[in-house]
């Protein structure tokens, strides 16, 4: 089944286009990078997805919702976190969590035991007195991905999630990731760092509003004989340029 | 008087209250060397480098720079060293111009040499087309190379840079490190911190500081080689995120990670491990797999580095 | 509509106000420092002008008229003087705020029939106070003169002749005690500058920390969320203006002659146009700074120049009395100033609380229609 789909989106902000006809599909249960350097377009193709921003053009379906048409009830299936931290710093780590989980009606028994299962593998059990603002970086964003998944989404959109973050945080982080792939759960990463996009099933290259390039990290880096996506990702960019100039 | 160029400190240390941020490091920089000072936030990065530029003082140890004493001669260290902060301090209200001609009023460029200076730096930071572009409409990028250059406005033999690269995309970073790697070339001495380990590659050297104390020190090659006791394994095998669970719970691997299409396992020993992996996948009848070993990453290095470290000092708090 | 969603985000936002100790004393303290200050201050009353005198006929007939100046009650005086020097210099710095000088023939010339001329010197720094001032000293003294013609007729006619006897009765405030009148309306204007600016912040505080991005990719409905932040807010102003009936009735012995629930409920009314206007402010500029100042200036001039609290409607050119119509405080301070000191109801006070009610009803609408779930 395919968890996200775009067809031609385009999103134009007065005269710069941010998203210039992006065209994708990921299949349920894949994770899905979305590479590329700042202001490429990332953060606007994310928010097109999410249903907060609309599209100049295009059109694109999430979990089978329509982002312009049905863009309420696909906030419902999906989770996200954005680039900035999202949470209420002057709150502490459980009201966080207690507040989500009453915005997406999340009760009962499912309620409690949700909340322990996604403190303890996010390691924020000790810290659940917390004031949001007191802990550090990589606590910070284990924190909005619990909230993010308190209602179990079936589509998962992190905006450069471990921007900031040190290396044995996002590691940690990126074992909460693959458990959720366990249970299916879709996940559109978007980073701009390559080393951590060798770690997606499928990458998408997006430079200027464009995708360059969409496919698995193995044959990008055979394709242009590079041994990281960050040798292949600049002689791509260096190529499309000099085609771009002419 | 000589030039003197490099970086050398004994028993360094620097407590705040009960909370010991520097513990007692010691570590040589040559001239025109790239020395990497790497660890997570929190590690004692920032303390280190305030401390080498004169800006704070350690609590015990001594150390100098550029020939300097970094407790007796703050004053002369900050005459002759640069010095770029993690956030860049530039003024976004002021053109690039009027922020290098502040820089160099500060660090009392002689007048006859400030125009060629702001010259060079104007033509080394590729920032020809904005001079007279007010900061704050400069993209992060161009920002950080401005920074570098108000850093060196007073050519300055050693520079330090804290986390320059932090929020700058890859091609940016790319550029970035020419210009470093350039510098370098021409003697200077670069004493920059990240927390970035893939960036690390570019540096001849560099040290690994985790909780106030050094770790690791060593090039690039050293750190995948001798240093890192453990091994990388690339096991390739479809569906990946179900086998993700019983390798890592094997004996012997300390962690598995998915990568793509394959799962990077980071071992203790090599042929147990292998021998081991290679036993679940027959157990399920499962022929279509590849096991291979490859070269660590640096990020391997240290995450495995410091995952030793917390238990070897969980283990000494217990006994 | 959801209202565990809506609590959720009621609970959220009062643990936000708690612990802020800046939004806490906005909601709280300024109110209350407001209405205590401002009540004392702002007094129309004006008693005890002090008066400086020069007696140059020291006659039996001069302190007879002295002495209607000394039996007032608006006037003190503070002494008696033989030189314009010192009645210049007590001018000067204060002390006096009149001087009067009774030329040397006052006596005589009463007595023959020649005008008597008295010279009053009155400071008019302060055009309204000194106008004032003159209107009582002009009363006294053309009391004096009535007394006297009176007492000349009844010599001639040996009868006693009986002028125009004007009996005035002055309603519901009977001693013309202005704070009766301006604590009042002063409720409405701190009610509508502290309403509108508790509120201009919270939403633009979301957008501008980046916790609105999060928050518009949920479920949530707009009407949900926009309800849930009011209610805390209003339950502060609510709390503010309980307190300021109180102040009104206990420190300045502002009579509450009326029904305390209408005033609740009207009052009720307004504090929600208040807070919607102020969240109103905040949702199109999505940006703190300019949310509070445009709150302050939305609030504060239009209520204190044009709701008639400080000046008349009656008074203003006729394009300043249209525009009046378009300020809820304007209908606010009648109500309160009807409840209060005269005990209407609604039949008498429909009208402007009809009006208060279409105005937060356009407001309420307004904000819900202008906030969208979408970033750009």
């Amino acid at each position: 089944m395919t968890s996200i789909k775009a067809v031609s989106l385009t999103r134009k902000f007065d005269n710069i286009t941010a998203v210039d006809d992006l065209s994708f599909e990921v299949p349920e249960g894949e994770i899905f990078g979305l590479v590329g350097p700042d202001g490429a377009g990332k953060t606007t193709t994310m928010r097109l997805l999410t249903g907060i921003l609309e599209p100049t053009s295009g059109e694109g379906w999430v979990y089978g919702k329509h982002i312009v048409k049905e863009s309420e009830s696909l906030k419902d299936n999906i989770g996200y976190m954005s680039q900035r931290f999202g949470l209420y710093e002057d709150l502490t780590v459980m009201e966080n969590v207690n507040f989500y989980a009453d915005i997406y009606c999340v009760s009962g028994n499912e309620r409690s035991d949700r909340i322990e299962k996604l403190l303890g593998f996010s390691g924020l059990t000790p810290f659940k007195g917390r004031l949001a603002g007191k802990l550090s970086g990589g606590m910070k964003q284990k924190l909005g991905l619990a909230c993010a998944l308190i209602h179990t989404p079936k589509v998962l959109f992190l905006d450069e999630p471990t921007n900031g973050v040190d290396p044995v945080s996002r590691r940690d982080f990126w074992k909460i990731l693959y458990n959720l792939l366990k249970e299916k759960v879709t996940i559109f990463y978007a980073t701009s760092y390559l080393d951590e996009a060798e770690r997606c099933k499928r990458v998408g290259l997006i430079h200027k509003g464009k995708m360059l390039r969409c496919d698995v990290p193995d044959k990008i880096k055979e394709e242009f004989k590079a041994k990281t996506l960050e040798e292949a990702f600049i002689k791509i960019i260096n190529e499309w340029e000099s085609h771009a100039g002419k | 008087m000589p030039e003197n160029n490099t970086v050398a400190v004994t028993s360094l240390e620097k407590k705040f209250g009960n909370f010991t941020a520097v513990n007692r490091i010691n570590f040589e920089v040559s001239g025109g060397e790239i020395f990497g000072f790497l660890g997570p936030n929190g590690a004692g990065k920032s303390t280190t480098i305030r401390m080498l530029c004169g800006i704070i003082s350690p609590t015990s140890g001594s150390g100098k720079v550029g020939g300097f004493d970094i407790i007796k001669e703050q004053g002369k260290i900050k005459q002759n060293i640069g010095y770029m902060s993690q956030r860049f301090s530039l003024y976004d209200d002021l053109t690039v111009e009027e922020n290098i001609d502040f820089y160099s009023g500060i660090y009392r460029v002689p007048k006859d040499e400030k125009q060629a200076r702001k010259e060079k730096i104007i033509g080394l930071a590729g920032l020809e087309a904005f001079r007279h572009r007010l900061t704050s409409t400069l993209s992060g990028g161009w920002k950080q190379r401005l920074a570098l250059g108000c850093a060196i406005i007073h050519k300055p033999k050693i520079i330090f840079l804290d986390e320059p690269t932090s929020g700058v995309d890859p091609i940016t970073r790319n550029n970035f490190w020419a210009i470093i790697k350039d510098m370098a070339r021409n003697g200077i001495t670069v004493f920059v911190t990240t927390h970035y380990m893939d960036e690390a590659e570019n540096c001849g050297r560099m040290a690994l500081i985790y909780k106030g104390s050094i770790i690791a020190m060593g090039t690039p090659e050293e750190m995948k080689t001798k240093i890192m006791k453990n091994t990388v394994l690339d096991i390739r095998v479809a569906k990946g995120e179900d086998w993700l669970d019983k390798i890592e719970t094997l004996k012997g691997v300390e962690e598995a990670a998915l990568f793509g299409v394959s799962i990077h396992a980071v071992v203790k020993d090599e042929r147990a491990a292998i021998d081991a992996i290679k036993d679940i996948f027959k157990r399920s009848g499962l022929k279509d797999y590849k096991v291979t070993k490859i070269k660590a990453t640096l990020e391997d290095v240290f995450v495995s580095l410091i995952e030793d470290y917390d238990k070897e000092h969980d283990e000494s708090k217990k006994s | 509509m959801n209202l565990r969603r809506v609590s959720a985000i009621s609970r959220k936002e009062f643990i936000q106000i708690i612990r802020d100790p800046r939004s806490l004393a906005l909601a709280i303290v300024i109110p209350m420092i407001l209405i205590v200050l401002f009540g004392f201050a702002l007094s129309l009353d004006i008693d005890n002008i002090p008066l400086a005198i020069w007696d140059r006929d020291n006659t039996r007939a001069s302190v007879d008229f002295l002495l209607n100046f000394k039996n007032s009650k608006y006037f003190q005086i503070i002494g008696y003087y033989d030189n314009y020097r010192d009645l210049q210099r007590l001018i000067d710095s204060g002390k006096a705020m009149m001087a009067m000088v009774i030329e040397k023939d006052f006596s005589q010339d009463l007595l023959s029939g020649r005008p008597a001329p008295v010279q009053l010197i009155l400071d008019g720094s302060d055009s309204n106070t000194a106008t004032i001032a003159l209107g009582y000293a002009n009363a006294v003294v053309t009391q004096y003169n009535t007394n006297i013609i009176l007492n000349i007729m009844k010599k001639y006619t040996k009868e006693n002749p009986t002028p125009v006897n004007l009996q005035s009765r002055i309603w519901f405030n009977p001693d013309f005690q202005s704070k009766l009148f301006i604590v009042p309306g002063l409720i409405a204007v701190i009610i509508m500058i502290i309403s509108s600016l508790l509120t201009s912040l919270t939403v633009a505080r979301e957008w501008e920390r980046g916790t609105m991005e999060q928050l518009i990719s949920t479920p949530v409905r707009r009407a949900e969320l926009l309800l849930g932040k009011f209610l805390p807010y209003f339950a502060i102003g609510f709390f503010d203006l309980i307190m300021s009936v109180l102040l009104g009735v206990f420190a300045f012995g502002v009579p509450m002659r009326g029904s305390v629930i209408l005033l609740l409920i009207l009052s009720s009314v307004f504090l929600t146009g208040a807070l919607t206007q102020g969240m109103l402010i905040s949702i199109v500029t999505k940006n703190q700074r300019t949310a509070s100042q445009l709150a302050i200036l939305s609030s504060f001039l239009p209520t204190f120049l044009l709701s008639g609290f400080t000046y008349e409607i009656f008074n203003m050119p006729k394009v300043v009395q249209a525009l009046t119509f378009l300020i809820p405080a304007r209908y606010y301070i009648i109500i309160l100033r009807g409840i209060y000191l005269k005990a209407v109801g609604l039949d008498v006070l429909w009208r402007p609380s009809l009006l208060l009610c279409i105005f937060a009803f356009i407001i309420v609408s307004v904000a819900i229609r202008k906030f969208k779930k979408k970033i750009a």
